[in-house]
């Protein structure tokens, strides 16, 4: 470990503990607490990773979680940022899209093409001959790409997790740490996230020692939590923040958030700037500082400002020989800390931009720069270059906001040239900006500034802060940290080469050359540039590349980076596993109380809205069809029993209730008696179907509704609008849980219920379509004739919790008459046979009444209901489909129709078929269709397109088909 | 996610509501023309503007009305029908105000 500096207080690398892995198939040793990179780094090791699309080699850069030129994989994962990643015992990995492995790669010859692979070549060749394509974009699908998903990889849930708090704050630098005790202070619950596995942000690396007070402050209020490794990825909503950490998703609740999530240290844009070795200076201090590693031997910094020359000092308390300091200023740096460097013997070349970087030989790695002088054009002279030997690049020229959180957000940014950077200009509620990302560098205005924020935040959330504008440290224009030196940032940090790869995206291996063609051709517009060069869309989504892709077109337009604009912030600010979004495909599911009684009988289940109900019972090895038409032959020669617990069940009371129906419902309710039930027509205000049922009358100011097991909810919750709306006095009660129902029908059925009932079922006294109030099977319940399966038949409502007890009451009492459950399919085939519509599957979204055969529920002469003057609208027009019965002989052997297949005039779609049975009670296959009016005469032929293509022939019939006189419902 | 303000319930996450369109006001059936019931029945405002909607607090059946700024996406007020209130309502706090409400 040739590279490991001696133990330093704070690394985070913990010496007792060796560990060794495999890289590319050799053997290294680290220490827990390292990354893969730094792992290797201090192991000698320069090259990384090879490049997206050049396959150019590739070191350290950000050290940052931005390092998305080093992705390995290995262990079932790909794409792992060996940048953060922790070394573990036992781990083996290879970087990523190589051909051969990582040091002898065959695809780094790519770039020798690169010439031929100009910005947006993929839009424009290979499209003829049009058989090219596929091979090229094969063959480039195989060059450029990053890790191989391997299809073996067991996927597995990852937990979600809700969290709340007052304030979140994002970042623990200064700021946030700051921040964070500010708000704590005023009482408030703070949640304080960061990315990185410790607190102190920059304070571990830049300022090293400085904010030591705060991070004990943290610790000490009981008031915050601290959540490291946890990335705030997302920022959505009225303060809901998806963290993100490698085990899980939070969703997590704020009061308010400040954001004080800093920078990304900016790359500068000279020839080779992506050699290994070239890193920013934020790179080579992390690496001193958190792992001890010597990030080069003799080292070069490129500086604009302070903090390069805080780096340059940094790497020569390292042991690093500095062999110069590169200052883009020609007035250098004023301060302090320039005599400092002075005083350490290092070089300074005021006025001077790296213009060249080499490697060393044949080796993949750095081996020496050329510093240009720079005129005051800020244009580098090739004449008059110095070049000096190193094996290590610390540039430090400037930083970009993190700002991903703020603009989604909804912040807006503007330009603040005193410091160079995009600064939040206007804020959303609730959400506050501290320290470096809204401007402020000197560590002690960061905390003043992170006060602020945490104060405004306390004041946001209703607490008594005395004017926390006073902590206020953002820069503005004329007033200059250092007086005259400028800002940390250098605003065009880029330097033209003749044969420059002058990288801007280390992502997409985009360099200077592509903007300016991109420019040339037209996309001089950033969202447009973007998406031409598909800069900003790589792996990092552009955190070293989008800023300077900003600076580069607003100066080939000549404009000001505000006139620019910036590319869209969209969440996620950083890679998430899928595994941490997918849901757990949760579906409320509803069983009436009776479903284990089904299932013992044999019960296939269907779903029906949220509800299973039995589909029909299997009884030993009987077919699905057989079964169904025994259940239903059992209904009309017998007695049969189903669980109609699904349906809608609302009570609606009080002295406006019948009014209130009647505006609601197609019908007459007003002059209904009491003690008897109608039918009951929904239609919305367009005039469309959207639900029957019964409505009985169980008192003068008491009506029990029923409504379809789908459209249960929805009905009730239009039935409380409309009742607002009207202003009238009627109360709701949904009672679909609390109560349930089961339908006993068939000719017994009188037989069957007489002995568990006190409620006198003699014709005269209980006829058709009467509702009466009793005690059944020793439960209170409501029971009402209806005609639906068009049989004797009692409807009984009752509580829910009685529901086995009745049922098996039903089942023992009907044994001798030969009772049998029925399920949905043969409760449908007899609703068939007795030309009863189902609303939804007979009638669609915009079928109305009139086409569907249904004005006998249209109330004559009433003043209002939902709908009615749509009807008489649609009554002017001419009708254009109706709902009829139709037959196929009796000796039919198909093809058979099914639901929805069309019903074809003269090569034309004149209607579709809506229900069908092969079997039925009539003899013959019958069923429900739409055609056009002039076909709906009974006896008329039309054509029913089947599966394949084929042609059949049906009749319209009149309906009922089964029972047309009604008498077996009515005895 | 956003947080609605039910006047029933206080502020709820969105996921528990259902909305109900706009608000409108219904022309007198018996004397308005057919194209004053159709554009009654199927013509939505797309203006940019503050809306009045129907949204539904589907745990507690409550119906109420939001005004909301279709531009910038945000609740300018709730109440319930028929009892529009004098002033708007401040945006949601976080727990402590709410803590202080109580």
């Amino acid at each position: 470990m040739s590279g490991r500096l001696p133990q330093r207080a704070g690394e985070w690398i913990d010496r007792s503990k060796p560990v060794e892995f495999r890289f590319e198939g050799q053997a290294f040793r680290g220490f827990s607490g390292d990354t893969i990179s730094t792992a290797l780094w201090a192991s000698g090791v320069r090259l990384l990773g090879r490049s997206f699309k050049y396959h150019r080699p590739r070191g350290i850069f950000s050290l940052a979680n931005h390092d998305v030129s080093v992705l390995v994989e290995g262990g079932g994962r790909t794409n792992i940022r060996a940048d953060i990643e922790p070394i573990a015992p036992g781990m083996d990995v290879k970087a990523v899209n190589t051909s051969g492995g990582l040091w002898s790669d065959r695809l780094r010859f790519t770039e020798t093409f690169s010439k031929f692979m100009p910005v947006g070549f993929y839009y424009k060749a290979f499209h003829r001959p049009r058989w090219l394509f596929p091979i090229a974009e094969r063959a480039m699908r195989r060059v450029a790409g990053l890790g191989k998903i391997s299809p073996s990889s067991v996927f597995g849930h990852s937990p979600k997790r809700y969290d709340f708090c007052d304030v979140l704050v994002v970042g623990t630098g200064p700021a946030g740490l700051s921040a964070a005790v500010a708000a704590a202070e005023q009482g408030l619950d703070v949640l304080l996230v960061d990315e990185q596995p410790r607190i102190g942000g920059s304070l571990l690396y830049q300022h090293v020692g400085a904010g030591r007070e705060l991070m004990e402050k943290v610790a000490a209020l009981p008031n915050v939590r601290v959540l490291t490794g946890t990335t705030a990825t997302g920022y959505y909503a009225d303060h809901w923040v998806a963290l993100v950490d490698s085990r899980k998703l939070t969703k997590l609740r704020a009061g308010a958030v400040v954001v004080a999530t800093g920078v990304h240290e900016q790359p500068s844009v000279f020839h080779g700037n992506d050699i290994p070795g070239v890193m920013l200076g934020s790179a080579a201090q992390r690496l001193i500082h958190l792992y001890a590693v010597q990030p080069m031997r003799r080292g070069v910094v490129l500086a604009c400002g302070a903090d390069g020359y805080r780096v340059a000092l940094d790497l020569h308390g390292a042991g690093v020989e500095v062999a110069a300091l590169a200052d883009l200023r020609v007035g250098g740096e004023p301060g302090d800390i320039g005599k400092r460097v002075l005083e350490a013997g290092i070089p300074v070349h005021r006025g001077h931009c790296v213009y060249e970087a080499h490697r060393a030989g044949d080796k993949p790695s750095l081996g020496a720069v050329v510093l240009a002088k720079l005129n005051e054009q800020n244009e580098p002279d090739a004449q008059r270059t110095v070049k000096i030997d190193c094996d290590g690049l610390a540039v430090s020229v400037g930083y970009a906001p993190a700002g991903a959180l703020l603009y989604q957000a909804g912040a807006k940014f503007g330009y603040e040239s005193a410091v160079e950077q995009l600064i939040p200009r206007t804020l959303p509620s609730g959400v506050f900006a501290a320290g470096r990302v809204n401007g402020v560098y000197a560590p002690e205005e960061k905390i003043a500034d992170g006060r602020r924020a945490g104060l405004e935040a306390a004041k946001f959330l209703g607490k008594e802060v005395a004017d926390p504008a006073r902590w206020n440290r953002r820069a503005s224009e004329g007033d200059l940290e250092g007086g005259t030196s400028g800002g940390p940032t250098h605003p065009y940090p880029v330097y033209a080469h003749r044969q420059g790869k002058n990288f801007i995206d280390l992502d997409e291996d985009l360099h200077l050359a592509d903007f300016v063609n991109a420019h040339q051709e037209g996309f001089d517009n950033i969202e447009l540039m973007k998406r031409y060069s598909t800069v900003g869309m790589g792996a990092s989504q552009g955190k070293h590349a989008n800023m300077l892709a900003v600076r580069v077109l607003a100066k080939l337009n000549g404009a000001t980076v505000d006139q620019t604009g910036t590319t869209t912030s969209r969440p996620f600010y950083h890679p998430v596993p899928l595994g941490h979004l997918a849901g757990r495909r949760f579906h409320p599911l509803r069983r009436t109380p009776m479903h284990a009684l089904h299932e013992r009988a044999g019960a296939h289940f269907m779903h029906v809205g949220a509800w299973l109900r039995p589909e029909y019972y299997q009884v030993g090895h009987q077919s699905r069809e057989e079964s169904i038409f025994a259940e239903a032959k059992n209904v009309r020669d017998h007695v049969g029993l189903i669980d109609v617990g699904t349906l809608g069940k609302i009570q609606v009371c009080g002295p406006e209730a019948a009014a209130f129906l009647e505006r609601l419902y197609t019908g007459r309710f007003t002059t209904q008696k009491v003690g008897l039930g109608r039918y009951a027509l929904a239609l919305d205000e367009s005039g469309v179907v959207i639900d029957d049922g019964l409505v009985g009358r169980f008192a003068e100011d008491m009506f029990y509704v029923t409504t379809t097991t789908s459209a249960s909810d929805a009905m009730y919750r239009e039935m409380q609008r409309w009742a607002l709306i009207w202003k009238m006095k009627v109360l709701l009660a949904n009672a679909t849980g609390r109560l349930t129902a089961v339908n006993l029908v068939g000719p017994a059925s009188r037989s069957v219920l007489a002995g568990l009932t006190d409620i006198d079922l003699t014709p005269a006294s209980f006829p058709y379509l009467a509702v009466r109030r009793g005690m059944v099977c020793g439960v209170a319940a409501r029971v009402m004739r209806v005609g639906f399966v068009g049989e004797l038949g009692y409807e009984i409502h009752f509580r829910a919790d009685a529901g086995v007890h009745v049922w098996r009451a039903l089942i023992d009492a009907g044994r001798r008459a030969g009772i049998r459950p029925f399920g949905v399919e043969a409760q449908r085939l007899l609703r068939l046979e007795k030309g009863h519509l189902i609303v939804s599957q007979d009638t669609d979204a915009l079928t109305n009444p009139i086409e569907a055969g249904l004005e006998f529920a249209l109330g004559k002469g009433k003043d209002f209901y939902v709908g009615q003057r749509s009807l008489e609208i649609l009554r002017k027009q001419e009708l254009m489909r109706k709902l009829v019965g139709f037959t196929l002989p009796a000796d039919f052997k198909g093809p058979w129709p099914e639901e929805c297949h069309l019903v074809i005039e003269n090569g034309r779609i004149a209607g579709r078929v809506t229900s069908f049975a092969r079997r039925s009670n009539v003899g013959q296959p019958i069923g429900l269709a739409f055609v056009t009016p002039d076909r709906a005469a009974p006896g008329t032929r039309f054509s029913i397109r089947v599966e394949g293509g084929k042609m059949i022939e049906a009749t319209v019939a009149k309906l009922p088909f089964y029972d047309p006189q009604g008498v077996r419902q009515k005895p | 996610m956003k947080i609605i303000h039910c006047p029933i319930n206080g502020p709820r996450p969105i996921q528990e509501f259902a909305y109900g369109g706009e608000v409108r006001e219904m022309p007198t059936p018996g004397s308005c023309s057919d194209e004053q019931w159709a554009d009654y029945v199927f013509n939505r405002k797309g203006e940019p503007g503050i809306k009045r909607e129907w949204w539904y607090h589907l745990a507690s059946g409550a119906w109420f009305v939001a005004e909301r700024d279709v531009v910038t996406d945000t609740f300018v007020r709730t109440y319930l029908y028929g009892e529009e209130p004098a002033t708007a309502p401040g945006p949601w706090k976080g727990r402590a105000s709410d803590e202080e409400a109580r």
